[in-house]
């Protein structure tokens, strides 16, 4: 036995707030389970209808390679054009955002606000809105893209700059210089390579989700993956999930090498 | 002559602490002082205060008899033009060459700020200015250096040129050596005091070294916990006075009941 009394108890009772969270969100996972009807025997059969999938999906079918690789053409230009424009718009929103760069108070409130649109919104969403303002088409999913990197982008420079060290841009303040120029002089400087890393990011992220648009009608090979499992032609589609996994992996490593480098 | 500096009565606080208590002392006009304090005295927040980043409560304070207190943003871009300021920690932005950092000295003189001072879209003058400044302080075969690549004493070699390339006349000095080695410290010290000398600049420098303080200065401001205690010409401030600044209550935010002990 021990006769120290302060020493720490083994365990300690969590609080109110604690228990009705657990609570919380036990009862609302039992009824999602209940509501969605997961049942062993779905799962079985499912598992039957993959394999049939499967089955028939193999041999992918590349008769139509020319075609997709159109499509995976335009997709990747929906990439590249929509990040290119998000990040350039990034940099200004993101300098009204940043606490240490905002002019005031209300411009920064409002910049955070577009930024937190841009980025609560989801891609497909953002695509849908477009289809319906610049009808079908890879214009839709440009600005899909815009708005998306917009909000992941913005976000990241501004924290950036919000973290850059002080003192340099107080050297040049003492200088009497400007405050455009300070922020240009020491405060973009000093974020640089992060902000190529955000923006190396998104072009990874504005790919994967550039494959997806055209599932609602904004362009690229999503529009081909799409018509093809309409028409069960699932040996069309395989052939189109392969060229979309390659490509997608691919640039995910070109873009890791690269920010490896950088940074 | 209007002095380089003068302030009168200055007092700053932050919240319910007074750093600042009526600080009152005249710089002429290519003077040299040395302002020494323990850590904690109020010395940075006075050469804060001095460039215009502090808001005084009351007093006032001079730059070239140019007022502080009531200038227009303006106003006050020309006064901190005039004011060379060298830091602790140098303050190079690390991602720009040497040459890169001296350039940026110019932008407080400069119409078009920084347009005027990027390497790429300076103007031939400045450029070559640039250099000589660099030259000036030894550091012209490092021109394309980052600050990371060069040593602290190095670094701040290149933070008095871009002090020299903002052509100041009065100079602020927050413990130019504090983060260098001995040898590093005084090549700086030299170095600095020599640059202000040649150009006939004031300048105001905050030490932590009572003997480099009395090899440099032509007199000394000693401050203890927000006031002025000491000033006097270097000759007349004698050891044990000194020592006296870094004893006691010597802080802003020390407690009051300690005072009897």
């Amino acid at each position: 036995m021990t006769d120290r009394p302060d020493l720490p108890p083994r365990f300690r009772a969590p609080s109110a707030l604690t228990w009705v969270l657990v609570v919380g969100f036990a009862a609302f996972f039992i009824q999602g389970l209940i509501v969605s009807e997961v049942a062993l025997d779905r799962l079985v059969r499912g598992a039957g209808n993959l394999v049939r999938f499967i089955g028939q999906a193999v041999p992918p079918d590349f008769s139509g390679s020319l075609n997709i690789a159109d499509a995976m053409l335009e997709t990747l230009n929906i990439a590249v054009v929509g990040v290119t424009f998000g990040c350039l718009l990034s940099v200004p929103l993101a300098l009204l955002a940043a606490s240490n760069t905002a002019p005031n108070a209300v411009v920064r409130t409002i910049a955070r606000f577009v930024i937190s649109v841009g980025r609560t919104i989801p891609d497909l969403i953002w695509a849908l809105i477009f289809v319906v303002t610049v009808g079908l088409g890879p214009l839709a999913g440009i600005l899909a893209i815009v708005m998306d990197t917009i909000g992941f982008a913005a976000r990241f420079y501004s924290e950036r700059f919000e973290e850059v060290p002080k003192g340099p841009s107080e050297a040049l303040t003492s200088t009497g210089a400007g405050r455009l120029s300070v922020i240009f002089g020491a405060i973009l400087p000093e974020s640089f390579a992060s902000m190529t890393a955000t923006s190396l990011f998104s072009v990874e992220k504005a790919i994967r989700s550039a494959v997806t648009l055209g599932l609602v009608g904004a362009g690229g090979i999503g529009v081909e993956l799409s018509t093809a499992m309409r028409l069960f032609r699932y040996d069309q589609a395989a052939a189109i999930i392969l060229v979309i996994l390659v490509v997608v992996v691919l640039f995910e490593q070109i873009s890791s090498s690269i920010r490896k480098r950088i940074i | 002559m209007t002095p380089a500096i003068s302030c009168e009565q200055v007092q700053v606080g932050y919240g319910d602490l007074q750093v600042l208590r009526g600080v009152s002392f005249d710089i002429p006009v290519g003077q040299g002082v040395v302002l020494l304090g323990a850590n904690g005295c109020g010395k940075s927040t006075l050469l804060r205060s001095l460039n215009g980043l502090e808001k005084l409560q009351s007093g006032r304070i001079r730059i070239h008899g140019d007022s502080l207190h009531d200038a227009s943003r303006r106003d006050l871009r020309r006064i901190r033009c005039s004011m060379g300021y060298v830091f602790q920690q140098f303050n190079l932005v690390p991602q720009l060459s040497a040459f890169q950092n001296v350039l940026l000295g110019a932008m407080g003189r400069q119409r078009f700020g920084l347009l005027s001072c990027l390497g790429l879209t300076a103007s031939a003058e400045e450029r070559e200015r640039a250099m000589d400044c660099l030259d000036r302080v030894g550091m012209a075969d490092r021109a394309l250096h980052r600050p990371s690549a060069l040593s602290g004493g190095q670094q701040q070699r290149v933070a008095i040129a871009r002090m020299l390339m903002q052509a100041p006349r009065v100079v602020i000095a927050d413990e130019p050596v504090a983060s260098l080695d001995p040898k590093a410290e005084r090549e700086v010290l030299d170095l600095l005091w020599r640059i202000v000398r040649e150009e006939g600049l004031s300048m105001l420098c905050t030490l932590h070294q009572l003997d480099l303080a009395r090899d440099y200065a032509d007199r000394i401001i000693g401050m203890k916990a927000g006031r002025i205690e000491i000033d006097a010409p270097v000759a007349e401030a004698d050891r044990d006075r000194l020592d006296a600044l870094y004893i006691g209550m010597a802080r802003v935010d020390a407690q009051h009941d300690g005072e009897a002990a």
